[in-house]
């Protein structure tokens, strides 16, 4: 039966394998060769300048300020999004204790509440979100300053977006705001999966709450926590970043780019300074990161896998 | 079964480990390294421009231009703070002048991402309004020949009067504004816009003051505003290159317009100049001493303006366009007016009057359109007497059409514009630095220099530093097109 069977994998691979290379590589092939290119974007003339764009990207600053931010938002947000969901999703299936009657492993009261409390932002698109928060984030009547001052907090009022040393995180928090709820959805179906008696076994065996959560359910739920957290760093680096930084940080990207981050420097050199070479040239740059990125998170989460 | 990493798993059992699921979704997730594909799927090869270029008309009285009037003739307009109610008015006039022809309208805020790929394929429409946030650069698309010579257009006889070229019935400055290097004219200003610091006349009476002249007076008005619990000064804190606005001018009036005109060819130490010093030390004392409404470094356009129409700021640096754009929230009786900077003292090079004023709203025909003749004539019908009058009462703002506000209402900002530009005569200036170096002008002045500065962040002489190296850079870079005042 094994003769043909290539013939057969072949012929159903051929049509997706062919779109795929239509659509994706083939793109990826003509943005590393436009960045060889002078070309505009405005005109369909250019030619080729070999590696100019690569020695301007070396020496120029914003592009420098830019990596950094991205990297910051690759780094942090992760970090940052992923440990809350996984602390909120623990208090919403384990962390409860044992009432009269009830499952031995249970949330806090109101858990079914709270899931959903969590996941709403995740019905808001996240130019909504983005624009809902430049209005917050407003010094003079923004909702944030506005709670400063009504709990006697008058003297600090900061300017959020409008401060180099704020912006950043601002932003940051933004995300963070409107993507915890996907994990916490997310790390709930994992630990669901995880076996009631392991837990019981850890509370016969007097675990804590603190206890329980770093020796079964973190190991269990490891290949999710890693999942998740390549997926957030994708979207740190690219499209969502962009969306708040474009929104809210009106302007070049915060005050004196603080703001700045890749993706919105290849829009911006694209679409509004006519040098879509230079831009690809980012891009290309952006794509190392990315890569990187991803290629860095599997070596470190590499472990040996439990079963259950 | 104990425990096995994924590496074994492959060998004979079927089916996707997790960890070949996670490295294919990273594949996918890089897909949406968003601008690359799109960016490649708007590149092409490009059309050749020869060919299917419509034949030129009878040239006769009333078709100066020659156009075809069977071609079609393609308009898009940028729908913005001025709609497209003037526009289509316009087009009307060319249906019924060349019935035969078809005419295609239409109008967009996203004039960059409509518009580039068909410049992209060769196939541009025949006049664009080329405005508004998604602005096409026009130093590339001169620079990569991509606009017609609107010269014609200027030497033809204009629409009311067949004695007249089209050329003299402009305000003075338009043509020389569509001009980059050398002759060729490439862009055509259609509005006319006054900047300077706008203001209620009606809070400033109940101030008991005048508009101030010296900065003494100016910093006198604001103290007594501040008393009255009212800011000196407010500008849009995001977008701090509106402070320009207000701020070349006074840099002008000071020290002369050669300073301006040094600044504009990025002269080796243009900024060092001592007027440029005393004008930026002038604005820094407006937040040292308080008289900037609090919180204003994080507000946009829109949130300062709306804060200065409800009484919260006296002054604010701004363009004519702030009465259409602020139009509902403007209190009825605000009586809004625009004036001339303030100067320094009477030391001054240039007179108190000396103002901004400049084209706005720039039109262009592309080179590779094939009706260029249509589109140039579309503009010679916006530029008659009538369109221009139609456009002002619409939209409260003025024309390149030299005149053309007599017999309608003025509003009291637009009356009060022209009587601005009157008191100025011949002491208009017009800095190129916004059309000739967007990224220079908006991010680096303004973002990072001006804002920092107004923000407390920079002292003038920091900020100064800091701008001549923007501005050095931006000479010694060769990727952007270098321009000089002629």
């Amino acid at each position: 039966m094994q003769h043909g069977k290539y013939r057969f994998i072949v012929g159903f691979l051929a049509l997706p394998l062919g779109l795929y290379a239509l659509f994706v590589v083939w793109p990826f092939i003509q943005s590393i060769y436009y960045s060889f290119t002078d070309w505009t974007g405005l005109s369909p003339e250019f030619k080729m300048v070999g590696l100019d764009n690569y020695r301007r990207m070396l020496d120029d600053e914003i592009f420098w300020k830019s990596l950094q931010h991205s990297l910051i938002f690759a780094l942090v947000l992760p970090l940052v999004t992923i440990s809350l969901a996984l602390f909120f999703s623990f208090m919403i299936n384990v962390g409860g204790r044992k009432r009269r009657g009830g499952p031995v492993v249970t949330g806090v009261r109101g858990s079914s509440f709270y899931k959903i409390v969590y996941f709403f932002p995740q019905v808001l698109s996240i130019a909504i979100v983005a624009l809902l928060f430049a209005f917050a984030y407003n010094p003079d009547s923004g909702a944030i300053n506005s709670i400063l001052r009504g709990i006697g907090l008058g003297s600090v009022q900061p300017l959020w977006l409008g401060d180099p040393s704020l912006a950043l995180w601002a932003v940051m928090a933004v995300l963070v705001w409107s993507t915890v709820g996907f994990f916490v959805v997310l790390f709930s179906a994992g630990m669901a999966s995880i076996p009631a008696d392991l837990y019981e076994a850890a509370l016969l065996d007097g675990a804590g709450r603190a206890s329980t959560f770093f020796r079964i359910t973190l190991p269990l739920l490891w290949d999710t926590v890693q999942s998740g957290w390549v997926y957030m760093g994708i979207l740190a680096l690219g499209a969502e970043s962009f969306a708040v930084v474009q929104i809210m940080t009106t302007g070049p990207g915060g005050p004196d780019y603080s703001t700045t981050v890749m993706v919105l420097y290849v829009y911006q050199k694209a679409f509004r300074d006519g040098q879509a070479a230079y831009a690809t040239t980012i891009g290309v740059a952006l794509l190392v990161v990315t890569l990187a990125f991803a290629a860095l998170v599997m070596r470190l989460g590499r472990r040996e896998r439990l079963e259950y | 079964m104990g425990s096995t990493s994924a590496e074994n798993s492959n060998n004979g059992s079927a089916g996707v480990g997790r960890r070949d699921l996670i490295k294919r979704s990273a594949a996918l997730g890089l897909i949406s390294v968003p601008t690359m594909s799109f960016l490649s799927a708007c590149a092409s090869s490009g059309g050749d421009d020869s060919g299917d270029k419509a034949k030129a008309g009878k040239k006769t009285a009333k078709n100066p231009l020659a156009v075809n009037d069977t071609a079609q003739m393609e308009f898009v307009l940028f729908d913005g703070g001025f709609g497209k109610e003037y526009a289509e008015d316009a087009v009307k006039i060319y249906e019924t002048n060349f019935p035969k022809a078809k005419v295609k309208f239409s109008a967009t805020q996203k004039i960059q991402s409509t518009l580039q790929p068909r410049f992209n394929q060769g196939t541009p429409p025949d006049l664009i309004d080329n405005s508004g946030a998604e602005q096409m650069d026009m130093g590339v698309l001169v620079g990569k020949n991509q606009l017609a010579d609107l010269t014609p257009l200027l030497d033809a006889p204009s629409y009311d009067d067949p004695n007249k070229k089209v050329r003299d019935t402009l305000r003075p400055g338009i043509v020389e504004m569509g001009q980059f290097d050398g002759d060729p004219v490439w862009i055509m200003y259609y509005a006319y816009t006054v900047y300077g610091v706008w203001y209620s006349q009606k809070a400033l009476d109940s101030l008991d003051e005048q508009y101030p002249e010296t900065w003494d007076q100016m910093l006198a008005v604001c103290e007594k505003a501040k008393k009255k619990g009212m800011a000196g000064w407010t500008y849009a804190g995001k977008y701090p290159y509106y402070i320009p606005f207000s701020l070349y001018p006074m840099i002008a009036k000071v020290g002369g317009v050669e300073v301006l005109d040094a600044i504009d060819n990025l002269e080796p130490n243009a900024w060092k100049n001592p007027a440029v010093k005393a004008c930026f030390d002038a604005y820094y004392e407006l937040y040292k001493k308080g008289y900037v409404l609090k919180g204003t470094p994080g507000l946009d356009h829109i949130q300062s303006q709306t804060a200065w129409a409800q009484g919260k700021a006296l002054f604010i640096p701004n363009g004519s366009w702030v009465e259409n754009e602020s139009a509902n929230v403007i209190p009825k009786d605000f009586d809004l007016a625009v004036s001339a900077p303030t100067g320094i003292d009477s030391s001054d090079k240039m007179p108190f009057g000396t103002i901004w004023a400049s084209g706005g709203e720039p039109f262009i025909v592309p080179a590779k359109a094939k009706n260029t003749a249509g589109g140039m004539e579309q503009l010679r019908i916006m530029l008659s007497e009538a369109s221009s009058k139609n456009f002002t009462s619409k939209v409260k703002s003025l024309t390149a059409y030299n005149g053309g506000t007599d017999g309608i209402t003025l509003t009291p900002g637009l009356k009060s514009g022209v009587a601005a530009l009157e008191k100025a005569g011949d002491n208009v200036v017009n800095p190129r630095l916004q059309d000739w170096y967007v990224q220079l002008q908006k991010e680096q002045i303004g973002v990072a220099g001006l804002g920092e500065m107004m923000a407390g962040r920079l002292t003038p002489a920091e900020a100064i530093k800091k701008i001549q190296g923007f501005a050095d850079a931006a000479a010694k870079d060769s990727s952007i097109k270098h321009y000089k005042h002629q």
